[in-house]
């Protein structure tokens, strides 16, 4: 039997400013994941990402990473991707100043 | 101190221009990332979890007044006004912005420094003992060494494509603060029959596989410095396992090919170069060595300082932890510590930037320097100018008195910046820090030193902790492992996995209670925690730190 796929984004950072982004369904990148497209089929996520990575002058470093689906859009799942849409737990700095 | 000389000034402005162009070429879309990323990373930028990252090299840790007060400036224009010193005495800018970095580069460049050699497969930045060329202990500054190193290893030629990064670390003292054990090669300043020389080491490296460096060489000639490391680089460049790169670093290849062989095929490849080394390099060295001439010491009365030491209880404890013996009895080295409780470790603000520059420059002979314990020593002040500096350091939150205690804890950027983290580290020294000083029983514990990492590739050192901690990825969950009677001096060691790990809730109770539990079973006050643990092993730390299983096997 052919293991689970977990929903994913795809995500990667900014080019001139390194922050997290996210790709949404109408190709466009997102500085929030809730704007990002929820795959949920394998295949999909392979061809997506070869899209994604095709914005060479936007972006830098595409790639999968794990999500779930809320009542607000896709959300991270683990931790690591959390921090990525808040930024760092020593200085109100970051997403999180921003919002 | 050292200056650059023409050569350098015009490679390190190249440098910085090809990357411009480098750079515009990645902006406008004409380098895609994989063919940006090696430019990007010779030149010491990284890209992180929240955006990119500066390192920028202190050679040997050393800085005047001048370049710390450009170090404020650049945070405070192309960052957010604080820069983050760490354990390879380097200092990184979490958040430059692509375009910016040229002109950081630039600006680095007008005060002679750079961020070359801080990434890839070359040997980085040479590290030395933070308080060289003023400790009372020491043989010899180990800077002019550190220098030639450095100069010698700039863009050689052989060893730009090596297995994997190179380490050098030197110092001049028998009291290794420098952590020369953990490093690939590190050269030890010594004396035998009147004759200086060096005891090499090699092999010496944290991370995944921790290893304590072995003695390669006990005493070798001053002139042969260069060959000889050169031939201990090329022996490893050539059997370096370029397979895998975990197994790529020199302490991989003394360990699977033994001290023995390794020596023997150093002596071999020395003895074929060494005749090329015509005496230029001496030469050099001679040069440098007077670039590092000692300052010109004042010399008046100390007795303000025992006086306002005697009157300012505030004042005493600062001098009493912060202050270290200087080869000058008229001196002191000062301390800064960059872990006021409850803030980042390595982190300081423009303002704090230039406040120490401020001082070095008026009242220590235009020195500073950034410990591998991420704190800024002053290394020559004159003792009756130490309460003008207590008070300034004060009004700026620096004078937190807690050099080698245990608030004075090492942690990398962890997951709060790291792409490579498995875990946060900073919120967890942010924590033991606060809940110390709550307790007001630091300076009760005395000599504690905690180091922790945010993954196995161990720059918080925390495998040389006497108390580590290591965070990690549990299930996708932070999950923080505890290591004890790790040893990054003279009597080095690597600390042992005291038992299953913690959670991020767990672990400031753990360490709460090992730190309470040793004041119970150490034998005296002067008994270190290292000295308790020495003495009585793991175990009954173990039982302090697992009580239910201590009680269940008791049952
Ligand atoms: S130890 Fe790991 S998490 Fe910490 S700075 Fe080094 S690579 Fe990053």
């Amino acid at each position: 039997m052919p293991r689970a796929f977990t929903p994913k984004v795809i995500t990667a950072n900014a080019l001139l400013e390194g922050d997290a982004i996210w790709f949404t369904e109408n190709n466009e990148w997102s500085r929030d994941i809730a704007d990002a497209e929820l795959i949920t089929d394998e295949t999909h996520a392979d061809l997506r990402l070869i899209e994604a990575q095709a914005f060479a002058d936007q972006i830098a470093g595409a790639y999968l990473a794990d999500a779930k689906q809320t009542e607000n859009g896709p959300a991270p799942t683990h931790f690591r991707e959390e921090f990525r849409t808040r930024g760092p737990s020593n200085y109100h700095h970051g997403k999180q100043a921003e919002a | 101190m050292y200056k650059y000389d023409d050569f350098d000034e015009a490679f390190v402005r190249e440098r910085v221009a090809q990357f411009r162009g480098q750079v515009e070429r990645r902006v406008d879309g004409s380098l895609t990332e994989d063919e940006f990323k090696p430019f990007r990373l010779m030149n010491g930028l990284y890209l992180q979890l929240h955006a990119y990252m500066l390192r920028v090299a202190i050679p040997y840790g050393t800085l005047n007044s001048r370049q710390m007060n450009q170090l404020a400036f650049i945070a405070e224009k192309w960052d957010k006004g604080y820069g983050h010193f760490t354990t390879r005495q380097n200092i990184q800018y979490n958040w430059p912005k692509l375009p910016d970095v040229p002109d950081m580069l630039e600006a680095l460049a007008d005060v002679e420094m750079h961020a070359i050699q801080t990434s890839g497969n070359t040997i980085r930045n040479v590290t030395a003992d933070h308080f060289a060329g003023a400790a009372g202990d020491e043989i010899a500054d180990p800077r002019p060494v550190a220098e030639l190193l450095r100069q010698w290893s700039t863009d050689h030629p052989e060893f730009q494509a090596l297995p994997r990064k190179f380490k050098i670390a030197v110092s001049g003292a028998e009291n290794d603060r420098a952590v020369l054990r953990a490093h690939d090669v590190a050269v030890q300043i010594v004396e035998k029959d009147g004759q200086r020389g060096y005891r090499i080491f090699v092999g010496g490296g944290l991370g995944r596989t921790p290893m304590i460096g072995k003695v390669l060489r006990d005493f070798l000639p001053e002139a042969d410095l260069l060959p000889y490391v050169e031939a201990v680089v090329s022996v490893w460049n050539l059997l370096g396992r370029r397979d895998n790169k975990y197994k790529a670093r020199i302490k991989i290849t003394v360990h699977e090919h033994g001290i023995e062989e390794i020596s023997e095929r150093v002596e071999q490849r020395f003895a074929e170069i060494r005749p090329s080394f015509t005496g230029v390099d001496q030469k050099l060295f001679a040069e440098i060595k007077e670039h590092f001439a000692e300052p010109a010491y004042k010399s008046s009365a100390t007795d303000a300082f025992d006086a306002y030491k005697a009157a300012n209880p505030a004042f005493q404890s600062w001098a009493d932890t912060n202050l270290a013996e200087h080869k000058n009895s008229e001196y002191a080295i000062v301390s800064i510590s960059l872990k006021s409780h409850g803030a980042t470790p390595g982190d300081a603000s423009s303002e704090q930037m230039r406040t120490m520059a401020d001082l070095a420059l008026r009242l220590g002979h235009d020195e500073l320097r950034i410990s591998h314990e991420q704190n800024v020593i002053l290394p020559h002040v004159h003792k009756s100018d130490l309460p003008e500096i207590y008070n300034t350091l004060r009004e700026e939150g620096l004078a937190t008195a807690n050099i080698g205690l245990i608030s004075d804890i090492i942690a990398c950027p962890g997951m709060d910046y790291c792409a490579l983290a498995t875990a946060r580290s900073i919120p967890i020294a942010q924590e033991i820090a606060t809940r110390f000083d709550e307790l007001k029983l630091e300076h009760e514990v005395g000599l504690l030193k905690i180091k922790i990492s945010g993954c196995i590739n161990a720059c918080g050192h925390h495998h040389v902790g006497h108390i580590g901690i290591l965070g990690l990825d549990r299930a996708g969950v932070e999950n923080y492992q505890i290591t004890l009677g790790g040893d990054g001096t003279e009597d080095a060691a690597i600390g042992e996995r005291a038992g299953p790990g913690f959670s991020a809730d767990e672990i400031i109770p753990a360490i709460e209670r090992l730190v309470l539990g040793y004041l119970d079973i150490r034998d005296s006050a002067d008994e270190t925690f290292l000295q308790t643990y020495r003495r009585l092993g793991m175990e009954p730390f173990k039982a302090i730190l697992y009580p239910e299983k201590a009680e269940a096997n008791a049952a």
